[in-house]
């Protein structure tokens, strides 16, 4: 199957000094076209970066440092993201590619209201298109999110609305232009847990249907199993452990995946402690030559702290950066 | 919002009272009145009382008041103690000169500061955002009349250009006028800049960072939209509250300036009625500029509710 989107050794990294310190360090993902990937990993491990650096998005004074893109663009065939011109890339913004943020409640400009701001999703791309029509997109859009009274919502302002039904005008934005890619990042977070399911059962439901290639980026590995085909567990800037999803929670092969694993709530669970790994990720900067979970790993012998683990596959499809894995392959 | 207008305007009252009260009583605190300045070395205890009848600033000081407070509720400000003018045209002809030089300095002000502010934010740390933001301090901290004398013997010693010193309304001459007004309407016009430039920098920062822009950008706006529509669009209520105080203080005349420029403003007129003691000058003025002021910022608040939605008064 061919590829949405690959990227290459994507390297991002930050000015300190007179210095560059690295906070994404040699990252490959593939994005099947029409599929689901999902990237994982606790906050400050490159997740959010990695995606806005798709888009040409990324904080200041962040900036990436090495690596290529492959996106399979309609208007311009086969381009590098990460450098493509502005202007092009503004054909891709919110047209090939869209983006679902965290904050519903931050992430829609509060003094104009919502029609306004989803016809410029339309004009900006269909600048021709006449009033009637973009009132009648923009009201099937809100009637496919499931936005009841879609026209008393049209005339309403951001802070008039609840955050679930702010993220589910957001994902209406973003879908408007049928996109080929739309990266959600963290796109459930802020939300009450009774909303989130209802978000990501909506996020499926119009990803079958406009057959869009999804990277979703959580920290949550239950979205994960809701929404992913294929996954990506982030620590540290770097990928430690990547494969098909029942692959990975069936048999997780990184210290680290277990972990997260095993931090997830249970209610069948006989402890009514929440299981935590210990210590924090290690920040930016602070990676030495070795495992950069070495610190927090309960299996972690004098060779962890020697060396760095490469990326091998441990099975069809399935990759992790450790030097246990054979043994437990084994075992 | 009829409400809020109406209870703001209200409120103006007790404000004003306050202010002519305080403003009367300062006043007679300044050594030397009138009199005397009228009557110099040929002063005598005859004429002083004559003149002091004819004021009448023989009366109790809270007769004075009164007398004066009701001829305002009715529209008349009194007459100077120096001319026998009526104080209330002239404040009105004053005023409309004061106006224009506000107006004028605001569009030199925001000519500079808008664009340098916006433009200094967007390519922050850059070597055009170190000239803007030493260009904004020095902006701010060198005082009008340094920077207004430094311009006119640049001017006259470089070029041999003397502005006109014989004020010409704008009705009667337009080019002249302008000719007048534009000196000045720079000096005051950059020290405005400064500031406006230094709020316009930090809160577009601010904006910049917002999730929102992000989620623009990600739509596919052009930047010129990203930037404009909804960047300064939001960074604009810090600034209106400074330009707001800005425009009502130069309303009300500015008393160095016009001074240095001889422009015959409110502000000079205060100063004259200060020199002469003409109490009815000074109690009127002070009582219009206070007016202008307090009316200017309820336009600002209205203002605020057309920037944003989500600010109603009710």
């Amino acid at each position: 199957m061919g590829h949405l989107l690959e990227i290459s050794n994507l390297k991002i990294s930050t000015p300190r000094g007179k210095n560059l310190v690295p906070l994404l360090d040699k990252v490959s993902l593939n994005v099947p076209k029409g599929q689901c990937l999902g990237i994982v990993g606790e906050s400050g491990c490159g997740k959010s970066i990695t995606a806005t650096s798709l888009l040409q998005q990324l904080p200041y004074p962040l900036r990436v440092t090495e690596g290529t893109t492959a996106f399979d663009s309609f208007q311009h065939g086969k381009v590098d993201l990460l450098t493509l011109p502005s202007k092009k890339m503004r054909n891709i913004r919110g047209r090939e590619i869209a983006m679902i943020f965290q904050e519903p409640m931050t992430s829609l400009d509060p003094i104009f209201t919502i029609q306004q701001q989803m016809f410029e999703a339309l004009q900006f791309h269909f600048p021709r298109m006449s009033h009637k029509e973009m009132l009648d997109k923009c009201l099937s859009m809100l009637v496919k999110v499931n936005i009841p009274r879609p026209e008393q919502t049209l005339s309403s302002y951001p802070h008039q609305l609840s955050g679930g039904q702010l993220q589910r005008i957001m994902i209406a934005i973003a879908l408007m232009n049928d996109p080929r890619l739309l990266i959600a990042d963290e796109p459930t977070t802020a939300l009450d847990v009774t909303i989130q399911m209802q978000i990501l059962d909506l996020m499926n439901e119009l990803k079958e249907s406009n057959d869009a290639a999804v990277l979703m980026i959580t920290h949550d590995l239950g979205v994960i199993a809701e929404t992913s085909q294929h996954v990506a567990v982030f620590y540290a800037g770097h990928i430690v452990e990547e494969a098909p999803v029942m692959e990975l929670f069936h048999h997780p092969q990184h210290p680290y995946t277990k972990g997260l694993l095993k931090s997830i709530s249970s209610l069948s669970g006989d402890s009514n402690l929440l299981y935590a790994i210990p210590g924090i990720v290690p920040p930016g900067g602070s990676w030495d030559a070795h495992c950069r979970f070495a610190a927090r790993c309960e299996y972690a012998s004098e060779k962890c702290l020697k060396d760095v683990p490469a990326l091998t596959e441990v099975a069809s499809g399935h990759l992790c950066r450790c030097f246990l894995h054979r043994q437990e392959v084994e075992a | 919002m009829k409400n809020y207008i109406i209870r703001r305007v209200l409120m103006l009252i007790p404000i004003l009272l306050g202010i002519s009260i305080a403003i009367f009583l300062i006043m007679q605190l300044i050594p030397g009145d009138v009199v005397s300045g009228i009557l110099g070395i040929e002063e005598t205890p005859e004429l002083r009382a004559m003149w002091e009848k004819k004021l009448g600033i023989d009366k109790p000081l809270v007769t004075q008041y009164f007398n004066w407070i009701s001829g305002v509720v009715r529209g008349d400000f009194g007459e100077s103690f120096r001319t026998g003018a009526k104080v209330f045209p002239e404040i009105l002809w004053r005023f409309s000169i004061s106006a224009e030089l506000a107006i004028l300095a605001c569009i030199v002000a925001w000519i500079i500061a808008f664009p340098l502010g916006i433009l200094s934010a967007l390519k922050r740390n850059s070597f055009i955002d170190r000239i803007v933001r030493v260009a904004a301090l020095l902006g701010v901290s060198v005082p009008g009349f340094a920077f207004a004398t430094l311009l006119i013997l640049f001017l006259a010693l470089v070029f041999g250009y003397y502005p006109p010193i014989k004020y010409v309304s704008l009705m009667q001459n337009p080019l002249k006028n302008l000719e007048i007004m534009i000196l000045p309407a720079i000096v005051l016009g950059s020290s405005m800049a400064g500031s406006v430039m230094r709020m316009t920098r930090s809160s577009m920062l601010e904006v910049l960072r917002q999730d929102f822009i992000k989620a623009v950008r990600a739509k596919g706006a052009p930047e010129r939209i990203t930037i404009m529509r909804h960047a300064f669009r939001n960074a604009s209520i810090p600034i209106v509250t400074l330009v707001g105080m800005q425009i009502g203080i130069l309303m009300g005349g500015t008393v160095v300036i016009e001074q240095i420029f001889s422009i015959p403003g409110l502000g000079q007129y205060l100063l004259t009625g200060i020199f002469q003691r003409d109490f009815p000058i000074v109690q009127g003025t002070v009582l219009f500029m206070a007016t202008i002021y307090v009316i200017i910022n309820l336009l600002v608040d209205i203002l605020y509710t057309y920037i944003d939605p989500r600010i109603t008064y009710s």
